[in-house]
């Protein structure tokens, strides 16, 4: 190790996954797979099931991120920037699909940052802010957490089988991320639950204001049905989600929230474009910059 | 008994070993140890806070996604090097509260704001190259897990300084508005890195005991000037201009001259009077203490679940 040259002590090693204190693989997990769009499928309603899946990881990632030093604890500030990764990884790499698929030359920058809200089919769960703005607080982010993970953990289990095998690819490699994620939310729901009187109380109020939008996740989408064997129908996922929620309920000593879902928007919600006035506010901030330079490389 | 204690310690420090938690030490050195550690851990935690700044904002993906893996890495060596002043005796939430309470202090460069996002990129080049060329040598302290935790933070940070560069040198390529971006970046940033160093060494008090107990080992001039020398040649690849009209290269000493730094800047800001100083105290103190109800559940119910494995 010589101090003439600083960088000779630290470049042994270079070139290996060590360089990133908490980060995982990076493998291509679609090295190898067919990318065409598979025989007698619509592109138009495969590019929009990605589109789907993927603004559900992007916004809830975006989300996440405004926990970035601001967690209750250092090693939750590592845990949540960690799944906000996970998310989106999975966002890019389903909107580089969405895009290549459609045809248009839309990279995923493009879809990120160029569509107006009305375009955006993310479900309305990922987009309210739960915390740690005025919207929620921690037992918020978490029993969102812990619905939208277990939700997607049941879809992806499924989509790993697509007939795609490039949504097979992706799904296989969130289903890794999104155990871990789960776990994650439900060791912090009996921590909550099982805590102090006033986590309980916490933890009981943040069920009570995701649960009106749960039934979105399961109602069926004309998209999805288009797809039979490449698209999960999300009310198969149902049985899975009730069960593992029953069991971590039953853990955390915690009732079941009877609170009444959320309606639609003349008949739409978040898959068709209509969505809570959380999500213009978001979409202001993850996009001004990008559309403020247009031609700009970064 | 203390004096043969004291030689023993004496000798493993001046035949380069390292002292290790349960070895004898004298009093002024784990004082000085837990002092710079923290400080050291303080500086990444605040640090957090100009970077985390641009991620909701970042204007692409993929640099949404260097930015947050860089902040959760500096998460990262925060609790490491914690847990190091931990093996001296120390404990994290006393050393936060003597942070948010502002009696220990960490780096004033992050009292600077980060106004556009070339600020990301500049940070990663020259806040984070600073970094480098004062914690190499780090690497060789005499105390054990401190000098361990120093190289793993290192090749760390030699990584981000790196992404840091390379978005600059994609933004020089781009538009004339964002090559305006990253002058005026490094406009902003360069004379605050090169304070990083701390004062010059007549009027650096810690210096010479920790060069002699070899927690230090090179004085603050010699690692500023050490930094210039490497980052001139890096700032003409770029196409920027370091805002030094003094600075240039002397054949005669074999280093680049540059001009006075202000003084009276870098103790207004160490005095905790710089642009961001009452803001990122504020951030750290609000974050703690609006997460003490999630840190009192875990306690709780950590307790409660260790009472039950006794009865069961």
């Amino acid at each position: 190790m010589s101090f003439d040259n600083a960088y000779d002590a630290i470049t042994d090693g270079a070139g290996d996954d060590q360089h990133w204190a908490f980060g995982t693989g990076f493998d291509d997990p679609l090295a190898g797979v067919d990318r065409a769009v598979p025989a007698d499928t619509s592109a138009v309603d495969l590019s929009t099931y990605c589109l789907m899946l993927a603004d559900d990881a992007l916004i809830l990632s975006q989300r996440l991120t405004e926990w970035c030093s601001r967690a209750p604890e250092l090693e939750e500030d590592v845990a949540l920037a960690n799944i906000a990764l996970d998310l989106l990884g999975q966002a890019r790499l389903l909107l580089t699909r969405a895009g290549e698929v459609e045809g248009a030359g839309r990279d995923e920058d493009t879809l990120a940052y160029l569509r107006d809200e009305h375009e955006f089919r993310n479900v309305r769960l990922v987009e309210l802010d739960c915390g740690p703005g005025p919207g929620g607080d921690f037992a918020t982010t978490i029993a969102r957490l812990l619905v939208f993970s277990t939700w997607r953990l049941a879809v992806f289990t499924q989509l790993a089988h697509s007939a795609d095998p490039v949504l097979a690819a992706i799904a296989a490699k969130g289903v890794k991320e999104l155990a871990y994620h789960r776990d994650h939310a439900a060791q912090w729901t009996l921590r909550l639950a099982g805590g102090t009187d006033h986590s309980r109380t916490r933890m009981i109020a943040a069920l009570d204001q995701i649960w009106p939008l749960v039934d979105e996740l399961f109602t069926p989408h004309p998209v999805e049905q288009s797809l039979p064997a490449i698209a999960v129908d999300p009310a198969t996922a149902r049985p899975e989600f009730d069960d593992v929620l029953d069991t971590v309920l039953t853990a955390a000593t915690l009732p079941r929230p009877t609170v009444p879902p959320m309606s639609p928007v003349a008949g739409r919600t978040g898959r068709d474009g209509a969505h809570t006035e959380a999500l213009g506010y978001l979409l202001a901030e993850m996009q001004h910059l990008a559309r403020s330079l247009p031609g700009a490389t970064w | 008994m203390d004096a043969e204690l004291e030689r023993e310690f004496d000798r493993v420090v001046g035949a380069e070993q390292r002292i290790e938690p349960r070895d004898w030490m004298p009093d002024g050195y784990r004082k000085t140890l837990i002092r710079q550690i923290a400080q050291h851990a303080h500086s990444e935690i605040i640090g957090m806070q100009p970077e985390a700044n641009w991620i909701s904002r970042a204007p692409s993906l993929r640099r949404k996604a260097i930015l947050l893996a860089k902040v959760q890495d500096e998460a990262g060596h925060g609790l490491y090097l914690y847990a190091a002043t931990e093996t001296l005796g120390a404990d994290r939430e006393d050393l936060t509260r003597k942070l948010v309470e502002g009696r220990q202090k960490y780096s004033s460069i992050f009292n600077y704001p980060t106004l556009n996002f070339a600020d990301v990129g500049v940070i990663g080049w020259l806040v984070d190259g600073a970094a480098i060329v004062n914690q190499v040598p780090l690497c060789r302290t005499s105390y054990g897990p401190y000098a361990r935790a120093m190289i793993r933070i290192c090749k760390e940070e030699s990584f981000h300084q790196r992404q840091g560069y390379e978005l600059l040198m994609t933004m020089m390529r781009g538009t004339e508005a964002q090559r305006r971006m990253v002058q005026d970046a490094v406009d902003r940033w360069w004379w605050p890195s090169l304070m990083m160093f701390g004062p010059p060494d007549a009027e650096s008090s810690n210096t010479a005991q920790s060069m002699a107990w070899r927690i230090k080992r090179h004085t603050n001039d010699e690692l500023r000037q050490k930094f210039v020398d490497m980052t001139v040649p890096q700032a003409d690849a770029l196409g920027v201009t370091l805002p030094d009209p003094e600075l240039r290269w002397n054949a005669d000493r074999g280093h680049h001259d540059f001009g006075e730094i202000d003084w009276t800047e870098f103790w207004q800001v160490v005095g905790g009077n710089g642009p961001c100083s009452r803001q990122r105290i504020e951030h750290r103190r609000a974050a703690h203490d609006d997460g003490a109800w999630v840190r009192e559940a875990a306690a709780a119910y950590a307790h409660r679940q260790t009472d039950r494995e006794a009865i069961a």
